[in-house]
């Protein structure tokens, strides 16, 4: 089973990341970038009887940090 | 006695030597280096380094991976029975990732790594490593790091404050750290966490010495227990 965890920052976190792209995008000429957010996606590939609350768990223990980030859980098959 | 001083390396640590040398020149005995992939510490440990570097190339996060490594249970396991922790820049963020410490580091607010001494007020001289400060003293400490930026919610922020457990703040804005904190301590005072590096401040030759007293305080702490 292909699952990919999207990591993102809370709401209310400064992004230096997402604001130093947003520069970069008006650099480029590109006007009305109200505002970028860069988060992070990581691809598994788990065995098919994987329970979701072994995958939450997987994103609680390591791959989101619950003090500045959230994650969101999509099955792709 | 002598203080049995323990320094974690972990893959891609690199101030682990500098971290050792600093120990050995206050405690007066070589500090024993333990291996990230080791599951125990030396017996009898009385103080436990973790030191600056870029463990396991920052993959994920900063700290992430090196929190989750064998020898960090060992390290929660004695930081649980009261045996003092040490985190600096690195290291920090690895007590941060291993739930020794609250909050978290964050990119620096301007992007960029930040490489030079920073002027920090010793906010607690109450603490086992600040004991051999004054109070509001001023102290110059190199930092090195590109994600320094301490975050925790404001509601965290008011505790550590209130509790004294911010234990450096730098005297002016450095990596946009919430508050301006530089170092903190845990509930209990034993773990502390720092970005600036104070192992880079124990001898004239370094351009400073403020550092060493953070280890003195450390020795004198275990000699008096």
């Amino acid at each position: 089973m292909k699952v990919r965890v999207h990591v993102s920052l809370k709401p209310g976190v400064l992004d230096p990341q997402g604001r130093a792209i947003q520069h970069a995008l008006e650099g480029l000429g590109f006007d009305g970038v109200r505002d970028v957010r860069a988060g992070r996606m990581i691809e598994l590939d788990v065995a098919d009887e994987t329970t979701d609350a072994a995958l939450d768990s997987m994103c609680r223990q390591l791959l989101a940090n619950m003090v500045i980030e959230n994650y969101r859980i999509e099955k792709v098959g | 006695m002598a203080v049995r001083a323990a320094v974690i390396t972990f893959p891609g640590s690199n101030c682990d030597r500098d971290m050792a040398v600093a120990i050995e020149q206050v405690v007066g005995a070589p500090a024993l280096r333990v291996w990230h992939g080791d599951t125990a510490l030396p017996d009898r440990v009385d103080f436990i380094a973790l030191p600056g570097g870029f463990s396991y190339g920052d993959y994920l996060r900063s700290g992430a991976m090196a929190a989750r490594s064998p020898i960090m249970r060992a390290v929660v396991d004695a930081a649980g029975r009261g045996v003092p922790v040490l985190g600096v820049c690195n290291g920090f963020q690895v007590l941060t990732e291993a739930g020794l410490l609250p909050g978290a580091l964050m990119r620096n607010a301007g992007m960029n790594f930040i490489c030079r001494t920073a002027a920090l007020k010793v906010e607690n001289a109450g603490s086992l490593f600040t004991s051999a400060y004054r109070a509001g003293e001023d102290i110059r400490i190199p930092v090195a790091h590109h994600d320094g930026n301490y975050f925790a919610d404001a509601e965290t922020l008011d505790r550590l404050e209130g509790e004294g457990r911010v234990a450096f703040r730098y005297i002016e804005a450095c990596n946009g750290s919430q508050r301006n904190i530089a170092g903190v301590l845990s509930e209990n005072g034993r773990v502390l966490g720092m970005m600036p590096h104070p192992e880079r401040a124990i001898d004239a030759a370094h351009g400073g010495v403020d550092g060493r007293r953070l280890f003195e305080s450390v020795v004198a702490s275990v000699v008096a227990a």
